[in-house]
């Protein structure tokens, strides 16, 4: 038996098909992957992230602190709020994770990392605490949902105060506040509209039921991950881990390098790989030929060389088959995937695949 | 629970088998495998006329979320496959004993059909695994 989230017999009594995920017991889907992807593109679906850690870091310096921690720039956090996607590297430039980043106040900020890597963060992060006087204290008495598609604001917004309805209707995205005793980040992992909620562990259950009952289909993690794969999201652990940067991981965009003398962790890493060349890219691949693209399958470019699909999956917004893949900086548009021994041809494309209810790339 | 019909024989590895009037087999996948699939996307179907070994290899069928093998459960030759299911290959999911079945095999020996199970011995295979 794996670690349970405080949902796990709602799960269960839902009909859902229970997997391991990382040493927790989560649902993968409640009958039908398909139709859940669907209803976040379409409508409203929730997802139990109770797994994920949420990680509160206090202290006069916390500002400083992430600043070196981070290769995102904590400086764009101006407004209380506001949020930030960010990779944590090793001196080597290698990611630890990728992390959100809340700012409450200058002695308070809020990060919500993922649960496959939360003894290795929560180690690092203190370990790097200590020099800033940094308190890191986790959160683990709370539930956490994410309520994503075009009407999940509004559904889930329905339980709350009248005031607090308000509020939360108003978030900008990437922005979060705290509402009638929930931590609500109009945030999400789907490239849809919704909210990120963290919440007491005392009413929890009673929330999802609610949300049920507000037309919110719950969702597992198959759904999840067609629909980060379609917004162009990484996964971490399959994506990127410590052997490789954010230059070669497709988050070029994430890591600020201004000449401004920031002393971020993995910084010199970084800029000896950008000095010689990044030899590797993260793409996104759309498969031409029959069949499905997987983690692991082979990418040959012709007098280029060879890659790998880091994440494939069928794609039920695009009816076709679509991909992230780690691949020589050379690469053109064009590659080959080796599936079960035959060369398919696959087109490259620069993600998202899908995002608002709508592709983004014809197949 | 899942769907066992009694007229039809069963492998250790969740294909349905139907002996034909003919003395072909038909083969597919049990309800119970299209259940822990998921949506069905994919269907890798064999060469009609190849010839296949027990616990060859011989299709693959592909849900949203992984691929899964489906290995032969007898020796003989392919005669026919399920065209249907390069187009449509969820008809595995609505209706795997029927519209869903994957290829049809002409067998080198009949004997290997003993070793099947029956209908009955399946569901306790079933309920072992549970």
């Amino acid at each position: 038996m794996g670690q349970r989230t405080p949902y796990y017999d709602t799960h269960v009594e839902a009909g859902a098909r229970i997997v391991d995920f990382g040493g927790w017991d989560m649902p993968v889907h409640y009958g039908s992957q398909m139709e859940e992807h669907h209803a976040v593109r379409g409508d409203a679906g929730m997802f139990d992230v109770s797994h994920m850690t949420v990680v509160d870091l206090e202290g006069d310096r916390v500002r400083e602190f992430l600043s070196h921690l981070l290769a995102n720039d904590v400086a764009k956090l101006k407004v209380p709020g506001k949020a930030l996607y960010s990779c944590m590297l090793n001196e080597r430039g290698g990611v630890i994770d990728d992390l959100i980043t809340y700012y409450m106040s200058e002695t308070f900020f809020r990060m919500v990392v993922n649960a496959s890597t939360r003894e290795k963060d929560l180690a690092w992060i203190r370990s790097q605490a200590k020099a800033f006087e940094v308190t890191v204290t986790e959160q683990s008495e709370t539930a956490m949902l994410a309520v994503q598609g075009p009407n999940a604001r509004e559904k889930a917004a329905s339980l709350l105060s009248r005031e607090g309805r308000e509020t939360a209707m108003g978030l900008k995205p990437f922005s979060a506040a705290m509402i009638d005793n929930w931590f609500v980040a109009r945030t999400g992992y789907t490239g849809e509209d919704g909210f990120e909620i963290v919440m007491p562990l005392d009413g929890a259950v009673s929330v999802w039921d609610r949300f049920v009952e507000a037309g919110i289909r719950p969702c597992g993690l198959g759904a999840r991950d067609t629909l980060r794969l379609e917004a162009g999201m990484n996964l971490y652990g399959t994506d990127m881990d410590e052997t490789t940067t954010p230059l070669e991981s497709g988050l070029a965009w994430t890591v600020v390098m201004k000449d401004d003398g920031r002393d971020f962790i993995g910084r010199a890493a970084l800029q000896a790989q950008l000095d010689a060349g990044v030899p590797r890219k993260l793409v996104g691949l759309v498969l031409v030929d029959r069949g499905v693209l997987r983690g692991h399958q082979r990418i040959v470019v012709d007098g280029v060389g060879e890659g790998e699909v880091t994440s494939g999956t069928f794609s039920p917004t695009l009816s076709g088959s679509i991909a992230f893949a780690r691949v020589p900086a050379g690469t053109g548009d064009t590659c080959q995937v080796d599936i079960r021994g035959r060369l398919l041809n696959a087109k490259v494309v620069q993600p998202p695949f899908a995002r608002n209810g709508k592709a983004c790339i014809e197949i | 629970m899942s769907n066992v019909p009694g007229d039809l024989k069963y492998s250790k590895d969740h294909e349905w088998i139907r002996v034909e009037e003919d003395g072909t087999c038909t083969i597919g996948v049990t309800d119970h495998a299209q259940a822990a699939l998921g949506d069905l996307v994919f269907v890798e179907l064999p060469e009609v006329g190849s010839t296949l070994a027990e616990g060859d290899a011989c299709a693959v069928v592909e849900s949203v979320k992984a691929a899964s093998d489906v290995y032969s459960p007898l020796t003989g030759e392919v005669t026919a496959v399920n065209d249907g299911l390069t187009d449509a290959p969820e008809l595995v999911n609505t209706d795997a004993y029927g519209e869903g079945w994957i290829y049809r095999m002409s067998l080198d020996s009949d004997g290997e059909l003993e070793e099947l199970m029956s209908a009955e011995e399946y569901l306790a295979l079933l309920e072992d695994e549970a």
